[in-house]
C-alpha cells in the first residue's frame, strides 16, 4: 500500500514538474511574442516608439498607392480617416489589397516616421472588415455607415 | 418547394433527435428494453432526414435557385458544376449542415458496427450523440437555416463562391476535416456512456479504440489536406501558419493522439481509466472550440466566417453545456473508477504517460496562445496578436522531446523494463542515428546545419528503434517471413504511424531550414538563379476561364543548362465577385518543389513574382498519409473483429452464414 502511494505521489510530482516547466516556458514565450495593435491615430499621437514591433489596422487611402516600376517597393498610406501613417513595403501585396480596402500591417516605425511593413494582410472576403480595422475606425469615429463586421446579404 | 422540404426535413430530424437524446438513455437507466431498442431506428431516422436536407440544399445549388439566400451568396450561374455542388459547404450555414450530417453518418455507423456491445451501452452512446445532434440542429434552425429565402425579389444571379475556394482543396479539405473532428464526438459519447453506466473496463477500451483510431486517422488526413491546400493556394509557400483556426484541429489532434495511446494502456493493462475519459472529453472540446472560433468571428483569421453575435452565444451555450456537463459528470463519477499504479519508471506504461503529458502540455500551450488575444482584449481593451514565433518556441522543443520517447516506447515492455535491457537495445540505435544525422546532410545537401542534424538524428532514431523492435520480434521465429506474418495488424499500424512521424519530421525540418525564396521583377527574356535553378520569364498572355479572366506568365526552369520544366503561374480576376486571385505554378517533386507566385504587371510585360525552392516539402504530407494508414490499420486489427464474431455467437444470432459473412473483411 505504501509503495503504491509513493509511486502515485512520484507520478503526480512528475506531472506537476512537467507542467510548471511548460507554464514557465509558455509565459516566457508569450511575453516575447505579443504584437500590440495600434490605430493610425495612436501612431500619429506618438504612442509608438521607433523600432517597436506592432500591428496597425486601417484603410488604404484612396490615391495613395505608389509602386516602383523597377522593384517590388510599394508606398501607401494607412488611414482611419482621422490620421494617416505612411507605409513602406517591399514584396508582393496580397490579392485583396486595394485602395479603400481595410488592411492590417505588421512591422515597425523607422526614425523618419515611416512604417516599415514586413507583412501586409488583407482579408479574403471583400465585405468582411477585420476586427482590428473596425476597431481603428470606431476609435476615430469614422466607421462608414453599415460597415459592420458581417457582410451585407 | 424543394428548399421548404429541406427545412421540413431539418425540423423532423430535430424531433427525432429529441427522442433519441432522451428515450434510449432513460431506457438504459430504468432498464426498459423497448426504449433501449429505439436507439438504432431513431438514429437511422435522423440520418435519413439530415441526408434529405443536405440533398435539398445541393439541389438548390445545382439548379441555381437564387431565391435561397445561401445559394445566392455562394454560387453563380457561371460557376463550374463541381463547385456548385461543393459550394454547399462554402459558407457558414451549409458547412454547419455538412458538419451535422457527418455526425449523423458517424452515429449510423455506430448503430451498424456495434453488434458486439451490450444493447444498453449502445443506447447510451447513441443517446448522448442524440443530445449533441439535437443541439446542432436547434442551432441551425434558430440562427443559421441554410434554406432561408429572399422574398419577394430574388436576385437574377448569385454573388459567386469566394474565388479562393474554387479549388480541389476546397472539395477535399472541409469534408475530411469535419469527418475527423466529428469522429471524436463518438469517442466522447463512449466516454460519457461509460461514466453514466459506471462501466469502465478493458472491454470498454476495446470498443472505443477502433473509433478513436479511425477518427484520428481521418483528422490527420483532414489537417494535412488543409496544410497542402494552404501551401499552394495562399501563395506564401508556407504549410503551417499557426492561424487561430488551424490551431483547434491541432489541439484536437494532439489530445486525440494522447487519447489513442492512453486507450492502449487502458485496454492492455486496465490503467489510466479516468485519464482516458478525460482525454476523450478534451479532444471533443477541442473540436467544439474549433467550431466556436471559426463561426463566432472573435478571432481574425483567413478562415473566419462572417460573424453574428447570436451565433457566437449559441455555440458558446452548446460549448458550455456539453463541456461543463461532461466535466461535472466526470468529477462525480471518475473517483469511482479504481486505478492502479502497478508499473515501474522504465515500463511502457510510464513512457506512454510521458507521451501523454508532453502531448497535453503542447495542446494546452497552443490553446493558451490561441485564446490569449481574446482574453487580453477582454481585460485590457487592447488588441494584440500572438504570432508564429510563440508557437514555434513552445511546440518545437516539446516535439523534439516527444520524439526521443517515440523511439524508446515501442522497445520498452509493459510493467517493467530493466535499464540494462533498454541500454543494450538502444545503444546501436543511437549510434546509427548519430551517424546518419551527421553524415546525411553533408552528402545529400552538401551543407551543414545543427538544426537539420538534430532533426535527422531524431528521425532516424525513431525509424531505427522501430526496425530494432521488428527484428527482435522476428528473431525467435523460424523464418523472417513467418515472423513478419505473426505480427498483428495493430502492431503494423503503430510501425507505419511512427515512421510517418519520422518522414514528416524530415520534411518539416529540411523545408524550414533549406528553403530558398526570392521576390524579383522580371522582364520578358530575363532570368534569375535560385538554389541552382535558372528561372527565365518567356512572356505572358491574357487568358479566359469559365468564370474568370486573367494573365498567365510562362517561365522556363533550367538546371545545369538543361530545360527542366515550364511553369505557368496565373493571376485571375473572378468576374462575378470582382475578386482577384493568384494561382501558383508548382513543379512538385519527391525531393524538392519549385514554386512561382505571380505578383503584378509593372509595365512593358515585366512581372513581379516570388520564386521558391522547397526541398522535401512533400514529405510532410507523405508522413501524414503514413500516419493515417497506420491509424486505420490498427482499427482493423483481428482482435476487434474476433470480438464481434464471439458476441454474435453468444447472442444466438450467430448462424453459420452470418459468421462466415463477418469473417469476410469488409
Amino acid at each position: 500500500m505504501k509503495a503504491h502511494r509513493r509511486k502515485r505521489l512520484g507520478v503526480i510530482l512528475f506531472i506537476a514538474a512537467g507542467l510548471s516547466v511548460a507554464v514557465g516556458l509558455t509565459l516566457y514565450a508569450l511575453s516575447q511574442n505579443i504584437d500590440l495593435f495600434y490605430t493610425p491615430t495612436q501612431v500619429a499621437q506618438g504612442e509608438v516608439n521607433a523600432g517597436q514591433r506592432i500591428r496597425i489596422g486601417g484603410m488604404v487611402r484612396e490615391g495613395s498607392v505608389q509602386s516602383a516600376t523597377d522593384s517590388l517597393a510599394v508606398r501607401f498610406v494607412a488611414t482611419d480617416y482621422a490620421n494617416d501613417v505612411p507605409i513602406y513595403h517591399e514584396g508582393i501585396l496580397p490579392d485583396l489589397f486595394r485602395e479603400g480596402q481595410g488592411i492590417v500591417v505588421e512591422g515597425s516605425l523607422d526614425n523618419a516616421g515611416v512604417f516599415q511593413a514586413s507583412r501586409v494582410l488583407a482579408k479574403h472576403d471583400e465585405n468582411y472588415m477585420s476586427p482590428e480595422v473596425k476597431a481603428a475606425l470606431d476609435a476615430a469615429g469614422t466607421a462608414p455607415e453599415g460597415a459592420a463586421t458581417r457582410p451585407g446579404t | 418547394m424543394i428548399p421548404e422540404l429541406g427545412s421540413f426535413s431539418l425540423i423532423l430530424a430535430l424531433c427525432l433527435s429529441a427522442l433519441l437524446g432522451s428515450l434510449p438513455i432513460a431506457g438504459a437507466h430504468y432498464n426498459n428494453p423497448v426504449w433501449i431498442s429505439m436507439a438504432r431506428p431513431l438514429t437511422a431516422g435522423v440520418f435519413v432526414f439530415l441526408g434529405l436536407a443536405i440533398s435539398a440544399l445541393a439541389y438548390a445549388f445545382i439548379t441555381d435557385d437564387f431565391s435561397v439566400s445561401f445559394v445566392a451568396q455562394h454560387s453563380n450561374t457561371l460557376l463550374p458544376m463541381r463547385y456548385k455542388f461543393t459550394a454547399v459547404w462554402g459558407g457558414h450555414e451549409g458547412s454547419f449542415l455538412l458538419w451535422t450530417f457527418m455526425l449523423a453518418g458517424w452515429m449510423l455507423s455506430v448503430g451498424i458496427f456495434s453488434k458486439s456491445m451490450p444493447e444498453e451501452f449502445v443506447a447510451r452512446v447513441l443517446g448522448v450523440l442524440g443530445v449533441l445532434i439535437f443541439g446542432y440542429i436547434l442551432f441551425m434552425l434558430a440562427t443559421s437555416n441554410p434554406f432561408g429565402r429572399i422574398v419577394p425579389l430574388p436576385p437574377a444571379d448569385g454573388a459567386d463562391l469566394n474565388s479562393a475556394l474554387q479549388d480541389i482543396g476546397f472539395i477535399l479539405h472541409p469534408p475530411t476535416l469535419y469527418m475527423g473532428y466529428v469522429g471524436f464526438s463518438v469517442v466522447f459519447a463512449f466516454a460519457i456512456a461509460a461514466l453514466l453506466s459506471g462501466r469502465m473496463d478493458a472491454a470498454w477500451a476495446r470498443w472505443s479504440r477502433p473509433w478513436a483510431n479511425v477518427a484520428w486517422a481521418i483528422l490527420t488526413v483532414g489537417i494535412a489536406l488543409g496544410s497542402w491546400w494552404a501551401y499552394y493556394e495562399l501563395g506564401w509557400g508556407g504549410w503551417w501558419a499557426w492561424d487561430p483556426v488551424e490551431n483547434p484541429p491541432m489541439i484536437t489532434w494532439l489530445f486525440g493522439t494522447a487519447l489513442i495511446h492512453s486507450l492502449a494502456v487502458t485496454e492492455k493493462r486496465g490503467m489510466f481509466k479516468s485519464w482516458t475519459v478525460l482525454l476523450a472529453i478534451l479532444a471533443f472540446s477541442g473540436s467544439l472550440l474549433g467550431t466556436f472560433i471559426t463561426r463566432s468571428g472573435l478571432l481574425t483569421s483567413v478562415h473566419a466566417f462572417a460573424s453574428d453575435p447570436s451565433r457566437g452565444f449559441f455555440i458558446l451555450g452548446i460549448l458550455g453545456i456539453s463541456i461543463g456537463g461532461s466535466l461535472l459528470l466526470y468529477a462525480l463519477r471518475a473517483p469511482l473508477m479504481k486505478g492502479s499504479f502497478g508499473f515501474e519508471y522504465t515500463s511502457r506504461e510510464f513512457f506512454l504517460l510521458v507521451n501523454n503529458v508532453i502531448l497535453v502540455v503542447s495542446a494546452a500551450s497552443i490553446f493558451l496562445g490561441t485564446l490569449f488575444p481574446m482574453v487580453y482584449q477582454a481585460v485590457t481593451d487592447d488588441l494584440i496578436s500572438i504570432g508564429p514565433p510563440y508557437f514555434n518556441t513552445i511546440f518545437v522543443p516539446l516535439m523534439m522531446l516527444l520524439f526521443v520517447f517515440v523511439g524508446i516506447g515501442p522497445l520498452s515492455r509493459w510493467k517493467q523494463t530493466s535499464w540494462t535491457y533498454l541500454a543494450a537495445q538502444l545503444g546501436k540505435v543511437l549510434f546509427a542515428s548519430l551517424l546518419v544525422g551527421l553524415i546525411f546532410p553533408l552528402i545529400v545537401l552538401s551543407k551543414f546545419s545543427v538544426a537539420a542534424t538534430i532533426t535527422l538524428i531524431l528521425a532516424s532514431w525513431i525509424v531505427f528503434a522501430i526496425g530494432k523492435d521488428i527484428s527482435n520480434k522476428v528473431a525467435n521465429k523460424r523464418s523472417t517471413l513467418r515472423g513478419l506474418n505473426s505480427l498483428s495488424l495493430s502492431y503494423y499500424g503503430m510501425v507505419l504511424a511512427h515512421i510517418g512521424i519520422a518522414v514528416m519530421l524530415i520534411g518539416a525540418a529540411l523545408t524550414s531550414f533549406f528553403s530558398e525564396e526570392r521576390s524579383v521583377l522580371l522582364a520578358p527574356g530575363e532570368s534569375v538563379e535560385l538554389g541552382g535553378y535558372l528561372f527565365t520569364l518567356e512572356g505572358s498572355a491574357r487568358i479566359e476561364g469559365p468564370n474568370y479572366i486573367g494573365d498567365e506568365a510562362e517561365l522556363t526552369v533550367a538546371n545545369d543548362g538543361e530545360l527542366l520544366t515550364v511553369l505557368y503561374p496565373q493571376r485571375r480576376l473572378y468576374v462575378a465577385s470582382g475578386t482577384p486571385s493568384t494561382e501558383m505554378a508548382i513543379d512538385a517533386g519527391f525531393f524538392r518543389d519549385l514554386f512561382v507566385t505571380l505578383g503584378e504587371e509593372k509595365g512593358a510585360g515585366a512581372w513581379s513574382m516570388t520564386l521558391y525552392v522547397k526541398p522535401f516539402v512533400r514529405w510532410i504530407w507523405l508522413g501524414a498519409i503514413f500516419m493515417a494508414i497506420g491509424g486505420t490499420l490498427t482499427a482493423g486489427d483481428k482482435r476487434y473483429r474476433r470480438l464481434r464474431i464471439k458476441a454474435a455467437e453468444k447472442s444466438g444470432r450467430g448462424s453459420k452464414t452470418q459468421t462466415a459473412a463477418e469473417l469476410q473483411p469488409a
